[in-house]
């Protein structure tokens, strides 16, 4: 399985290269022109960056956390998971950043390739930022009214949170 | 929200640090932790320059296109809602599958239109429909192949291979999806 993995990426970019080409694009000049734009992303989200990564050290690292979910300790260290992918899944469906910020903050603590860092890992991975992006597109056409969307967006970031625990537990045990 | 979420972090840290008494502590935090965020966004500008550079060969050679035309039939079968040949359908599938690519800020504009096609559509403006529900779940389940902010950072930490949470994520991110879907469908079923 990891194999597979690891093809993936170097596939894909075989491909987009190969087929840029077959199509008569030149790819060297349009290549230079996305990563202009790409350069303008990162100049807009790194204040951003900036600002969540503030918020969420000073909240985690006053362990109010570890505080309030003294009871769910014993439970989460039979299972390894830290406290922290807790709130990570929590601020997922809000904040794409504030969620990175503590995917990286359990990668400094516990290391990428801990049950916990993998689990971080596919859990940003496999979901969005459901309540950001409903509140964008229904904002965009003056929805006002969105029945059951939000419920099946949470309920559908739920399953992966859970799928994503499990699927860890299951591939690198 | 993100202006009170923000606000909420840094309120709550603060004052719950200080109620236990570890000053030092705090004043670490506050004027030494932005180091990692600076940190992260130096390790994620090469990959983001790089992956915007290359999505943006797969754009303007068709590829995104075509990637789009193998979504389509499936997809066309999710919103029986909408009109045969609807506009609607062409931006949804542009954008799940500029979303699947990891080409968020791409995906973006397509999805906008899709809704706003969709409202076209729509017999109340206010409320909404089928066809818009099914869509966002399906965004929002988050259809992503290769998660390269993921891979970046999990790189800079070190890990030994950053790329093995591939397979996993789109094994989750199924599951997610189908699950969303499901609930979706049983609902829009019971309000008939």
């Amino acid at each position: 399985m990891s194999q597979i993995s690891k093809l993936m990426i170097p596939l894909f970019v075989l491909f987009v290269i190969f087929y840029g080409l077959k199509k008569k694009i030149v790819i060297y000049d349009v290549f230079l022109e996305g990563a202009k734009e790409g350069l303008v992303t990162v100049f807009n989200i790194f204040p951003s960056i900036i600002a969540m990564v503030f918020a969420i050290n000073i909240f985690l690292n006053s362990n109010i956390l570890d505080f309030l979910f003294q009871f769910l300790n014993p439970l989460l260290s039979i299972l390894n998971i830290p406290l922290n992918i807790l709130p990570m899944a929590l601020i997922r469906p809000i904040s794409g950043t504030a969620s990175l910020a503590i995917m990286n903050d359990i990668f400094i603590k516990y290391g990428p390739d801990s049950l916990s860092g993998r689990i971080a890992s596919v859990l940003q991975g496999c979901t969005d930022t459901t309540i950001y992006v409903l509140a964008l597109y229904f904002g965009s056409i003056k929805i006002s009214k969105t029945r059951h969307a939000l419920s099946t967006g949470l309920f559908a970031d739920f399953i992966g949170i859970l799928a994503s625990f499990l699927i860890v537990n299951f591939f690198f045990s | 929200m993100i202006n009170k979420l923000w606000g909420f972090f840094i309120i709550i840290g603060i004052s719950f640090t200080i109620l236990v008494g570890n000053l030092d502590g705090l004043n670490d935090t506050i004027l030494t932790s932005t180091k990692s965020g600076v940190d992260m966004v130096l390790e994620l500008i090469p990959i983001i320059i790089l992956w915007s550079g290359l999505m943006k060969i797969a754009e303007s050679s068709g590829l995104l296109e075509q990637i789009s035309k193998i979504f389509h039939p499936l997809l066309s079968k999710l919103f029986p809602s909408l009109k045969k040949n609807s506009k609607a359908l062409g931006y949804i599938t542009s954008n799940i599958a500029a979303n699947a690519l990891g080409l968020g800020s791409a995906a973006t504009p397509f999805g906008l239109k899709a809704m706003e096609c969709m409202q076209n559509e729509n017999d109340n403006k206010k409320v909404a429909s089928d066809a818009m529900i099914t869509f966002l779940v399906l965004n929002t389940s988050g259809v992503t192949i290769i998660p390269t902010t993921v891979i970046a950072l999990r790189l800079m930490h070190k890990s030994a291979n950053p790329e093995e949470i591939i397979i996993p994520a789109i094994l989750a991110t199924i599951c997610s999806s189908i699950a969303g879907l499901s609930l979706d469908y049983i609902r829009r079923r019971k309000r008939k």
